[in-house]
């Protein structure tokens, strides 16, 4: 049985048919067509496909599709306007803050959600926002460094 | 086939449950659970995530009402919850990250009935009863006689908790819960305890230990509170809230505070896994139930103690 839900994600209304089982990841990923989030473990574990609904960060490998039926649901390609990046995206170019590039479209999603609760956060509250969110390239101190960064510029 | 409704009410949910709905809200525990492959996804879904009423926290005639679809986010972000239930904002703060915590709520994590729920044993010791609404009506059910096993409550199926309530504590009450934890954040308790005191007169006139991950329900431990009951704050003690190895010396309420933790152990039935042997389990019960006393005592006597207490405890 297919549920018919309004799936706004970065501001675009997307009528969808989803199976209720669906995760939002696949939903995203696979009906429309937003790959910017990632799925690594599937459990909940990794946050490589963190998304914001309603502007609260949610692993949406564990989360149904169905129940962000009128939400307004924010992926990473939502974050910037266009080719014009966010201080927190230029932050991590500038301070080494990507390697291979797998978790960091859910580091930026987290990321964003801490900065716009904690607008200026110490260094152990941004290790302890990102620690649902694996990295095994940078070590985390260059990620660590462009949010403190990002939250620099204000 | 599977399928799927949104409620829209309470009376909705219960009747979607009736009919064999699992009722799922911040999908942390049922849906990561079925990722996880602990048991599948339930064939019929009914969603209480947006059912008007059943979050927020409200203080009314001395009690404290924390709705089912609270998260674990909005109890940090309390000052009500703060200054009355700090043991509680111990256990929301490090439940899982910070995705977990905004979320999941605290309908869910009470109604899973992990013997390893942080938030369990900090309600326990403030004598919280859930509000469970069914087909007939409503009750309220003491979390002793809610929690049946492990994973396992004495609700009916078709019962929606609708509410946490705990009594307002009076001035001069203070709580914490403390876990032992191979890492600050994505974690489930290795062993936790929680302490729920009031002191009155330099003295404790009330006390309530439980313990977390250490027993196949989490429960009270009537021996620490029977340690600790009457027991004198030395004059020293009542003023050096800011300076916890106090309580750990040769003092009346020192000796106290270690007789409650050997309770707790004696108590302790904990299971061997993948986080820690039963031996071990047991000999840190008496460790977390001792730091679970000291920041409970040390916030009942005026002192801080920083959310999370297990961070305090362990610097």
């Amino acid at each position: 049985m297919s549920i018919d839900i309004t799936l706004t994600v970065n501001g675009v209304s997307h009528p969808l048919a989803v199976d209720p089982h669906a995760s939002l990841l696949h939903t995203v990923r696979d009906q429309v067509g937003l790959t910017g989030s990632k799925e690594g473990c599937d459990d909940s574990e990794c946050g490589a496909c963190m998304m914001l609904i309603d502007g609260r960060p949610v692993n949406a490998c564990s989360y149904l599709a169905v129940q962000a039926d009128g939400a307004e649901v924010t992926t990473v390609e939502g974050l910037a306007d266009g080719n014009d990046l966010t201080p927190l995206q230029r932050a991590f170019l500038e301070k080494g803050g990507v390697q291979c590039g797998f978790c960091t479209p859910g580091m930026l999603i987290s990321a964003t959600a801490l900065l716009r609760d904690h607008p200026r956060p110490t260094e152990d509250q941004i290790r302890i926002a990102l620690s649902g969110n694996l990295c095994r390239c940078t070590g985390y101190d260059g990620i660590v460094a462009a949010v403190a960064a990002a939250a620099e510029q204000g | 086939m599977s399928t799927y409704v949104e409620a829209r009410d309470v009376a909705a949910a219960v009747a979607a449950m009736a009919d064999g709905a699992r009722p799922v809200a911040g999908g942390t525990d049922l849906v990561v659970g079925a990722r996880h492959g602990k048991a599948p996804l339930p064939e019929s879904i009914v969603g209480i995530h947006r059912i008007p009423g059943l979050d927020g926290i409200s203080v009314a005639d001395g009690v404290v009402r924390i709705g089912a679809l609270t998260s674990h986010a909005a109890i940090l972000s309390s000052p009500e919850l703060a200054s009355a239930t700090a043991g509680l904002l111990d256990a929301s703060a490090i439940v899982g990250s910070h995705a977990t915590r905004a979320n999941g709520t605290l309908g869910g994590n009470v109604m899973n009935a992990s013997p390893a729920m942080d938030t369990g044993a900090p309600l326990l010791c403030h004598d919280a009863s859930v509000v469970l609404t069914g087909p007939g009506g409503t009750r309220r059910v003491g979390l002793a006689e809610l929690w049946t096993g492990p994973g396992k409550t004495s609700a009916s199926p078709d019962e929606l908790m609708e509410a946490v309530e705990l009594p307002l504590p009076p001035e001069g009450a203070g709580s914490a819960y403390v876990r032992l934890q191979y890492r600050r954040q994505m974690e489930i308790a290795v062993v936790g305890a929680a302490a729920y005191v009031e002191v009155s007169d330099g003295a404790v006139s009330a006390a309530r230990v439980a313990i977390t991950a250490l027993t196949p329900v989490i429960c009270r431990v009537p021996g620490s509170e029977e340690a600790l009951v009457g027991r004198r704050l030395g004059s020293n003690d009542s003023v050096s809230g800011e300076n916890p190895a106090v309580w750990t010396q040769t003092t009346e309420i020192g000796d106290a505070i270690h007789a409650a933790g050997q309770a707790a152990a004696a108590a302790a039935t904990p299971i061997s896994d993948v986080r820690a042997s039963a031996g071990y389990r047991t000999a840190m019960a008496a460790v977390v139930t001792r730091r679970a006393v000291t920041a409970a005592l040390t916030r009942a006597t005026g002192g801080s103690v920083t959310v999370p207490a297990s961070d305090w405890s362990e610097r």
